[in-house]
């Protein structure tokens, strides 16, 4: 496979013998003013292209910490994170926060930031609402939805554009069952339909998604998601990733993950913690 | 009591006798405050923003400094303003002193470290709330800066109403650069001092309680914008050209 090793980790970081989207090499986060919070310690990960990976623990774990170091917007304190150069990720948050402007504007500014010329964001986002099948609410005010849409929206804007690498933190936490079963569907419609791969107009396809492109067409869209509900895990994930406070524990295919004797034997401590879950 | 009637009855006379000398002063008042404020806020609203999510080096000295200027009373800007524009002073040679620009210039600078301070607050508290989602978008800081303040619009008009009551209530600095001239120089509030000084308290109460009036029909107005403004909420952000 030639074209694997045209995958260049940027800015600095090797050329990897695999398609490796993400990684992360002895990552430590430091939180606090006088970083009293050791919210990620030593942690070691590597994301292939179109991985479904979930990560869970218990709250404070770190699960959110480890999503914001992936994106870049945690530094870290020490370690290293190796990523494309020109990396189309979207993070989506638990509470995703909707600027003061219509449910149209909202998408066509995140697009705007990204180098778009506003007439041709807009018609995107015309697009992106079409998808989440809000059309019909373009020019209302954001701040004006419910959270299911809110959550849509999110998703929409994410979507508009057109990342090959989605980071999602706990996105179907505080939506209702019905909110819940349309975002997942959303997700999981995205995470596979290979239109993280598009460039966005006026702007050329990043080297590294050129070398994706070349080596599945039809899309190798990675998606990196935080959970507590493990149905969800079960659903989307193609690996799973335990963490406790801050350090990461186990890291085994789904199927793996939810054998307790596989994972009593790998890891007790996440075995507990399926245990209380699952109660 | 008495005195208190009778200063309403005053203040009832003045705004309906259509006292040409009045609503000159009314008047020039408003020009003055306003202006001050769309000045300071002009530069306040962009270094405010700016202040909320830049992180330098020194940032947390420069902040207690701009809270500490909250506290400077008008009558030290005012004085430093005089000696700013007298004939000796290094801008002597604009021969603003006793003028409208000397009391606009007071002005500005005694509600720009207002502005700043609160639309500081403003931002930073919506930086830390939903920053991070801008950031994620591939908002900079600059940027950043301008879409948080953009957000937060309705809470920075009510730094602009606080602004600009701070600007039309002081005396000591317009007194002091503007020398209260009648008919040239003179506003609401240096007038008030005159005529308390004079002992004619009823005038003086009356034409505080004109000055009340006036500021509260400005702010029904701003009210109003805000309100319509909610309801038609949608547009675009103003930074975004094309």
């Amino acid at each position: 496979m030639p074209e694997v090793s045209a995958f260049r980790l940027a800015p600095d970081g090797p050329e990897l013998g695999g398609a490796i989207c993400l990684a992360l090499q002895r990552a430590e986060v430091r939180l606090g003013i006088t970083g009293q919070v050791h919210a990620l310690r030593g942690v070691d990960l590597r994301i292939c292209a179109g991985e479904r990976v979930a990560l869970v623990g218990s709250n404070g774990s770190g699960k959110s910490t480890l999503l914001r170091a992936l994106h870049g917007l945690v530094p870290l304190s020490a370690g290293t994170l190796q990523r494309p150069s020109d990396p189309r990720m979207a993070m989506l948050f638990q509470r995703p926060h909707l600027m003061r402007l219509s449910v149209l504007n909202n998408i066509a500014l995140g697009l705007w930031l990204q180098g778009v010329p506003w007439r041709e964001a807009a018609e995107i986002a015309r697009a992106a609402l079409q998808r989440v099948g809000m059309a019909d609410l373009a020019q209302r005010n954001a701040r004006a939805l419910s959270g299911g849409q809110v959550q849509r929206l999110a998703l929409a804007r994410a979507w508009a554009l057109r990342p090959s690498v989605w980071l999602l933190d706990e996105p179907t936490a505080s939506l209702d069952p019905h909110a819940k079963h349309e975002v997942e569907a959303l997700i999981a419609e995205f995470c596979s339909d290979g239109r993280g791969l598009e460039a966005l107009p006026g702007r050329a396809l990043a080297e590294s998604d050129q070398a994706l492109w070349r080596l599945a067409p039809q899309g190798l869209t990675t998606l990196v998601f935080a959970s507590h509900n493990l149905g969800q895990v079960k659903r989307l994930a193609s690996r799973v990733i335990y963490l406790e406070q801050g350090r990461l524990l186990a890291d085994l295919p789904v199927h793996a993950f939810f054998n307790p004797e596989r994972l009593q034997a790998v890891c007790p401590s996440a075995h507990l913690f399926l245990q209380g879950e699952s109660l | 009591m008495n005195g208190f009637s009778d200063s309403l009855a005053t203040a009832f006379g003045l705004i309906t006798s259509g006292d040409a000398d009045l609503w000159t002063v009314v008047a020039r008042s408003l020009a003055v405050s306003a202006t001050a404020c769309a000045i300071a806020c002009g530069l306040g609203l962009l270094l405010g923003s700016r202040l909320a999510t830049a992180r330098f080096a020194g940032r947390g000295v420069l902040l207690t400094v701009l809270n500490t200027s909250l506290a400077i009373p008008s009558v030290v800007v005012g004085l430093v303003v005089y000696l700013l524009l007298s004939r000796s002073g290094p801008l002597g040679f604009l021969g603003w002193l006793f003028s409208f620009q000397a009391m606009v210039v007071a002005q500005s600078l005694l509600v720009l470290p207002l502005v700043t301070a609160l639309t500081r607050q403003v931002v930073e508290d919506a930086e830390n709330s939903h920053g991070e989602q801008l950031r994620s978008l591939g908002a900079g800081n600059g940027l950043r800066a301008l879409l948080l303040a953009w957000d937060e619009r309705y809470a920075l008009l009510t730094v602009l109403l606080t602004a600009f009551g701070r600007a039309v209530s002081e005396v000591g600095a317009v007194m002091i650069v503007g020398g209260n001239i009648e008919g040239f120089t003179r506003v609401m509030t240096t007038a008030i001092a005159l005529e308390t000084s004079k002992g004619d308290l009823p005038l003086a109460l009356g034409l505080g309680l004109v000055l009340l009036a006036v500021v509260l029909v400005l702010n029904a107005l701003v009210s109003v914008l805000r309100r319509w403004g909610e309801r038609a909420e949608g547009g675009r952000p103003l930074m975004v050209a094309a």
